[in-house]
């Protein structure tokens, strides 16, 4: 992480899970384990946000909604998918009205285990996630500069 | 008359932790109608009880709800029980009933934090979650987790805690109170919170009654109602009275929650003092026959669990009536009329837990 990389806003949605995991998220913003100290911060504006923050199994009424935040990102961006209900579909895997996970909607970059996640593994995916995205910007600015 | 708009909240929404989605109806700034459309979180867990069997689907039934994960446990536990004849021992009910305090006393933190959070008090919010966190360490000593405890089971509980953790415990919970105290007389003596929550969101006895309200939304309109009064899971040798507040606004439904987070710890300090050494499970044998009601009362409200079982590994039908589906029409009557802005805050004031309402 270099000393000049943005500070990614985040943004975090539901995607049908069982509330425990949204509940670290929002402890993990909290002063205990103070996620801003990265420069991160929570915004509910997904044409802010640069980190799409997942939780739950997606079900059917939430996909085109996932779909919907995703889209209207601005690129770069990364996806964590949030406790192992988004990772794999977890506990709800063999309920009837879920997809299965976040990959199913869309790619899906960090993956983060844990049922309930533990801050502390919140923490180090976020921190994957600031040097993710610097990557890809600057593999974006690359592309560009080789078009001129 | 002026023209009606409709504006869309949610499903997205930075004051929701959870999708939900309302059409509010708006005239000038005032909510006229709000028109919920709900689905975002439904996984059919009820369903699952035909895959998984009765002792693990405890496990499924912890996660209905991050946040009363214990007490749904529990009650999914106290059906199994009641169905398997199964006497509880006394050790292991005190234990419950701890739990279950300790998850109101962290679940009525987190709603105080969200609701400075809903008025714009950002630094109370904080504050609020400082001192959950605190429990949460407590929890997370005694159990092993922070939200999905894990020390429920059909028969009993899992852990133990000893005689000298319950009075560090308690020195703790305590201290903490001292803390909550002082966030608690902000919310109901500070002049800019109170002109956010008094009159806001006003329900009446008459129409709590009527509407089939629950939990705090119900003892904030003057009705003395409680689940814990029909004394399950030992809470009978406790001397427990409900916490009634009459003026059935945002006001009152928080300070019921303030007061509540006293009583909680006044019922962990008089479990310590009753609990006697013993065992913690009884064995299970067989399986569930027959059909029972459990009803317990979470953080949020009264819960049901209506479990049929036919003698064999699955059960039969699992029904879940969770409190805040109960709480879905107060809520409604409760934002008509209101002002655009203080919709927030009036959704907020049911502690809405949209998981445990569509399951
Ligand atoms: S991973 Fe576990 S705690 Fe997290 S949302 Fe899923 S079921 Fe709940």
């Amino acid at each position: 992480m270099g000393a000049l990389s943005k500070s990614p806003w985040i943004i975090h949605y539901d995607g049908s899970s069982c509330n425990g995991c949204d509940i670290e998220v929002l402890a993990v913003l909290m002063p205990r384990f103070d996620l801003e100290r990265f420069g991160v911060v929570n915004t509910g504006n997904p044409k802010h946000a640069d980190i799409l923050l997942l939780t739950g199994s997606i079900n059917h009424q939430n996909a085109p909604i996932v779909k919907s935040i995703y889209d209207q990102m601005p690129e770069p961006k990364v996806v964590m998918a949030v406790g192992i209900c988004a990772t794999s579909g977890g506990i709800f895997r063999e309920c009837y009205n879920v997809l299965g996970g976040a990959d199913k909607v869309v790619p899906v970059d960090i993956y983060v285990p844990g049922c309930a996640v533990r801050p502390e593994a919140l923490i180090d995916a976020a921190v994957q996630a600031v040097g993710l995205l610097d990557k890809k910007r600057a593999a974006a600015l690359a592309a560009e500069k080789e078009k001129e | 008359m002026s023209k009606r708009t409709i504006i869309p909240f949610g499903p997205q929404h930075p004051v929701l932790p959870e999708p939900i989605h309302l059409d509010l109806v708006i005239e000038d700034e005032k909510v006229i109608e709000a028109i919920p459309s709900i689905g975002f979180i439904h996984r059919g867990l009820e369903k699952l009880v035909e895959k998984k069997d009765f002792i693990d689907y405890v496990f499924v039934a912890e996660r209905i709800c991050g946040i009363c994960s214990f007490i749904h446990g529990m009650t999914y536990c106290i059906a199994m029980e009641e169905l398997l004849k199964l006497e509880v021992p006394s050790r292991a009910q005190y234990l419950r009933v701890i739990w279950s305090e300790l998850s109101r006393i962290h679940s009525h933190l987190l709603w105080l934090g969200l609701t400075a959070d809903a008025f714009g008090f950002e630094n109370l919010f904080m504050q609020s979650w400082q001192i959950r966190e605190q429990i949460l360490d407590i929890i997370e000593e005694t159990t092993g987790g922070r939200v999905i405890f894990g020390s429920c089971k059909v028969g009993g509980v899992r852990r133990d805690i000893s005689a000298e953790k319950l009075q560090e415990i308690l020195k703790k919970l305590r201290s903490y109170r001292n803390q909550w105290t002082e966030i608690g007389g902000i919310f109901l003596n500070d002049t800019t919170v109170k002109h956010r929550l008094q009159g806001v969101g006003k329900l009446s006895m008459e129409q709590a009654k009527t509407l089939g309200a629950v939990g705090p939304m119900l003892r904030g309109s003057g009705v003395a109602m409680d689940i814990r009064m029909t004394g399950y899971s030992g809470y009978n040798k406790l001397g427990f009275t409900p916490v009634v507040e009459t003026a059935g606004d945002c006001y009152s439904r928080c300070k019921v929650r303030i007061r509540e987070l006293d009583q909680s710890l006044q019922l962990i300090e008089t479990c310590v003092t009753q609990m006697t050494e013993g065992p913690l499970e009884a064995k299970v044998v067989g399986f569930p026959n027959g059909e029972f009601f459990a009803r317990s009362e979470q953080p949020r409200g009264e819960a049901i669990y209506y479990a049929k079982a036919n003698g064999t590994k699955f059960l039969q039908r699992l029904r879940v009536r969770t409190p805040t589906f109960a709480n879905l029409p107060p809520l409604l009557t409760a934002l008509a009329g209101c002002q655009l802005a203080d919709v927030p805050v009036i959704v907020l004031t049911i502690d809405p837990c949209i998981s445990c309402a569509e399951r």
